[in-house]
C-alpha cells in the first residue's frame, strides 16, 4: 500500500491540456448544429471496429492515459450504443461487420455525431475495398468528422472528437 | 526415427533458417502429421493455395502444412489428383488447431477436408449453428460481435449454469477483409506494408516475417545493422504490448492503479519510439533490404535510457502487484489452462510458454542478430493467469535486457540493402517471434514482381481454441479477465 501511495505522489499530475478543434477534419455539417448545447460538458462515446487491423484501437485505448486524461475532459466510452452521443469507428467496412455498425448507428439515440478513425475509416486505406469489404465507414453510415492517419495519433483522435462536438 | 525420412527427402526453403519443403500425396500428407506430432512437434499453419474469396481455384490446388519440430521447419505441400471434386484428409485429430485453419481454407479456395465439420467460418453468409449444451438450468449468453470495450469483435456463446461456465464457443470472422486476396494486388516488393497491417499490434514480426521470406527468395542477406535495428523494433513492439497488456490486466482484476501506471509507461516507450523512428507504433519501418531509416548513436542513447527508465518501474510495479492480495487472488488458479492440455492443443507464444511449453523461434531456430545476442527463454509451469502475468513481466524484462545490449552494440555499416524482384514462383517462408507468438508469413512470386500467393499467420489461431478450455469451470465475471491474459489476435486469423 504504502508502494503504491508513494508511486502515486512521485508520478504527479501529468495530463496534457486538450488540443484545439480542427475544422478540416469536418466533412459533414449537421443540420441539428446543437449537440454541444444538448449535451452540455459530457460526452460519451461508443467505439466500433468495423473491420481494423487492431493498430486505431491502440490509439484510441491511449486516449485513456494519464497525458491524455480523456475522463478529465468529461469524455468517456460507454458500453452500449443506447447510452451513446458519438461514434468512434475504426477500419474499413468489412461485409460481415456491416449489419452490426448499421445496427449500432441505429440504436444511437439523435443527436449523434460519427467520426471515422484512421485511413482505413477515411478512405479505405491500405485494406481497401474489395469483395469482403465496402472501403471507407462513408460508404456506410453518415460520417461528420474524418481522422486521418495509420494510425492517427491519440492526440489527433482526441481533436477529432472534439471537433465532431463543435457543430 | 520415422520424422527422419521426411526430413531426408525434404528441399531447402528459402526465407527463415532452416525451413525445408516437401510435396507428398494424401497417404503421406496424414502421416507427416502423425509423425510431427509423435515427435512432439507443432503446427504452425495450414492453408491453401488459392485466395480467391467466395470463387473456385482454377489452377494449381494445393494444401500446405507448416510444422516446427526439433530439427527446424517442415512445410508439406499436398496436391490433389486431377479429378473434382476433391476432398484431402483432414488432420484436426492430430492437430487439433488444424480445424478452423481447414475450414477457412474451404471458404477461401474450395479446398475441402474430410472434417465433417463443414460450417463455414470466415464466410458469414448463413447463420451459423451453435453447439448446445442440455441440462437442467443450463441457458446460454450471447456476446458480441460489437463488444463493451475498446476491442475487436467477435462473439462469444457460453453456456452457463448459475454463473459457471459449462462451454464456451467462439464465433469469429467478423473482421475478414480478404487479406489474402488483397496481397495479390500489390507488387511484392510492396507487400510488407500490409503485412503490418494484418494484426497492426504485431506490425513489426509480420512485415519481418514478410521481409524474411522476400529476401530469401532474391537471395539477399540484410546488412547485419539492419538485422540488428530490426530486432530493436521487434523487441520495443513486444515491451510496448506486454506494458499494456499489464495494465489492463492489473484494472481487470480491479486494480486501476495499474492501468494508469502501465499506460503511462507504454506511452513513454511510445513516444521515445516516435523519437528515434519517427512512429509511435514501427507500420512501415521493417522493409525488403533492411529498415527504412537508420538510428543515430544520440537517437539510440535516448531510446535506451527510456527502456531502462521504464523497465526499472516495471520491477517497481511488479512488487505492487506481488503484494497486492486483491490482484493476486484473481489471478491466481483463474483460467488454468494445464500444460498436458497446452501440448495437446498445440498452443504457441506466450500462452504456450505460461503452461510449460517451451518453444520461442528466436531461441529453437534464431535468425541474425539473436545468434549473437542470444535470448533467455521465459518458462511458467502453472498455465493460469498468473502464470501469464508472470510471463509478462519476465518477457518485458527479457527485452529491456535485449534493447539495452542491442541499442549499445549496433554494428556500423548500411542499414538496408536493394533487394531485386524474385522469380516467377519463386517460394520463400518467413517466421519471427512476435509479442504473442510466432508468425508465418508463407509467400510465392508471380511473374513481373507481382506475388501470386501470401498467407500470413497468426498464432492466435492456434491459442483461440485453448481459450475455450481455459474458460471451462469459471465464473462468467471472471472471463474478460482469462481472455485479456490471453489477448489474441481477431484481424490476424480473420484475414
Ligand atoms: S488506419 Fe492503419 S492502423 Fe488503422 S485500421 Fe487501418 S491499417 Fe490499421
Amino acid at each position: 500500500m504504502l508502494k503504491t501511495l508513494r508511486k502515486i505522489a512521485s508520478v504527479g499530475l501529468i495530463s496534457e491540456p486538450a488540443p484545439a478543434p480542427d475544422e478540416l477534419l469536418r466533412v459533414r455539417r449537421a443540420a441539428d448544429a446543437t449537440i454541444a448545447a444538448v449535451l452540455g460538458r459530457a460526452l460519451c462515446i461508443r467505439h466500433v471496429d468495423a473491420g481494423s487491423c487492431n493498430g486505431c484501437e491502440l490509439e484510441i485505448q491511449a486516449l485513456g492515459n494519464p497525458y491524455y486524461n480523456l475522463e478529465g475532459h468529461n469524455i468517456r466510452f460507454v458500453a452500449s450504443p443506447r447510452h451513446a452521443d458519438l461514434l468512434l469507428v475504426t477500419g474499413p467496412v468489412v461485409r460481415n461487420m456491416e449489419t452490426a455498425l448499421r445496427r449500432t448507428y441505429a440504436a444511437t439515440p439523435d443527436p449523434k455525431r460519427v467520426v471515422a478513425v484512421g485511413d482505413c475509416g477515411c478512405a479505405g486505406g491500405i485494406l481497401g475495398e474489395c469483395p469482403a469489404s465496402l472501403g471507407r465507414v462513408a460508404n456506410v453510415i453518415p460520417v461528420d468528422v474524418e481522422v486521418p492517419g495509420c494510425p492517427p495519433s491519440p492526440a489527433r483522435i482526441l481533436q477529432g472528437i472534439l471537433t465532431a462536438i463543435q457543430g | 526415427m520415422p520424422l527422419r525420412r521426411w526430413w531426408d527427402r525434404a528441399q531447402p526453403v528459402t526465407g527463415a533458417p532452416h525451413v525445408r519443403g516437401l510435396g507428398v500425396g494424401a497417404e503421406e500428407w496424414l502421416q507427416v502429421a502423425r509423425d510431427v506430432a509423435a515427435a512432439g512437434g507443432v503446427l504452425h499453419a495450414l492453408w491453401a493455395s488459392c485466395a480467391a474469396t467466395g470463387e473456385r481455384c482454377a489452377h494449381e490446388r494445393a494444401v500446405y502444412g507448416a510444422y516446427q519440430t526439433d530439427g527446424g521447419v517442415l512445410v508439406v505441400e499436398l496436391t490433389p489428383p486431377d479429378e473434382a471434386p476433391w476432398i484431402y484428409p483432414g488432420i484436426e485429430d492430430i492437430f487439433p488447431a488444424a480445424a478452423r485453419m481447414q475450414r477457412s481454407a474451404h471458404d477461401l479456395s474450395g479446398a475441402r477436408s474430410s472434417d465433417p465439420d463443414v460450417r463455414p467460418w470466415l464466410n458469414h453468409d448463413r447463420p451459423y449453428e451453435f453447439v448446445r449444451v442440455d441440462g437442467e438450468g443450463v441457458h446460454e449468453i450471447a456476446v458480441g460481435p460489437v463488444h463493451a470495450g475498446t476491442i475487436e469483435p467477435g462473439h462469444f456463446r457460453f453456456s452457463v449454469v448459475g454463473e459457471k461456465v459449462l462451454k464456451l464457443e467462439e464465433r469469429l470472422g467478423y473482421t475478414h477483409k480478404g487479406l489474402e486476396q488483397r496481397f495479390t494486388a500489390l507488387p511484392i516488393l510492396q507487400g510488407h506494408r500490409l503485412a503490418a497491417r494484418v494484426s497492426g499490434d504485431s506490425a513489426v514480426a509480420y512485415s519481418w516475417a514478410y521481409c524474411q521470406a522476400l529476401e530469401g527468395m532474391s537471395g539477399r542477406t540484410i546488412p547485419p545493422r539492419a538485422a540488428w535495428l530490426r530486432a530493436v523494433c521487434l523487441e520495443l513492439e513486444r515491451l510496448a504490448n506486454h506494458l499494456g497488456d499489464l495494465g489492463a490486466l492489473g484494472n481487470d482484476a480491479g486494480f486501476a492503479f495499474g492501468l494508469t501506471q502501465f499506460s503511462r509507461l507504454k506511452e513513454d516507450l511510445l513516444r521515445a519510439t516516435a523519437a528515434a523512428f519517427g512512429r509511435r507504433y514501427l507500420f512501415d519501418i521493417v522493409v525488403p533490404g533492411g529498415l527504412a531509416s537508420d538510428l543515430s548513436a544520440e537517437a539510440a542513447r535516448a531510446l535506451a535510457d527510456v527502456v531502462r527508465a521504464v523497465c526499472a518501474e516495471t520491477v517497481e510495479l511488479r512488487d505492487i502487484y506481488d503484494e497486492h492480495e486483491g490482484v493476486r487472488d484473481r489471478f491466481t488458479g483463474t483460467g488454468r489452462l494445464e500444460p498436458e492440455r497446452a501440448a495437446r492443443l498445440g498452443v504457441v507464444g506466450l500462452v504456450g510458454r505460461a503452461s510449460g511449453q517451451a518453444r520461442d523461434v528466436r531461441v529453437d531456430l534464431p535468425d541474425a542478430p539473436y545468434t549473437e545476442v542470444p535470448v533467455t527463454m521465459v518458462v511458467q509451469h502453472g498455465g493460469d493467469v498468473a502464470s501469464r502475468v508472470a510471463m509478462r513481466f519476465g518477457e518485458a524484462h527479457e527485452s529491456g535486457r535485449l534493447l539495452t545490449s542491442l541499442l549499445s552494440g549496433l554494428p556500423h555499416g548500411a542499414h538496408a540493402a536493394e533487394v531485386g524482384v524474385p522469380a516467377d514462383g519463386a517460394f520463400g517462408v518467413g517466421l519471427i517471434e512476435g509479442w504473442r507468438g510466432p508468425v508465418l508469413v508463407a509467400l510465392q512470386a508471380g511473374p513481373s514482381g507481382s506475388i501470386r500467393r501470401c498467407h500470413p499467420h497468426d498464432p492466435s489461431w492456434q491459442n483461440w481454441p485453448a481459450l475455450e478450455h481455459a474458460i471451462m469451470g469459471n465464473i462468467v465475471p471472471d472471463f474478460p479477465l482469462i481472455n485479456k491474459s490471453f489477448n489474441l489476435s481477431y484481424s490476424g486469423v480473420d484475414l
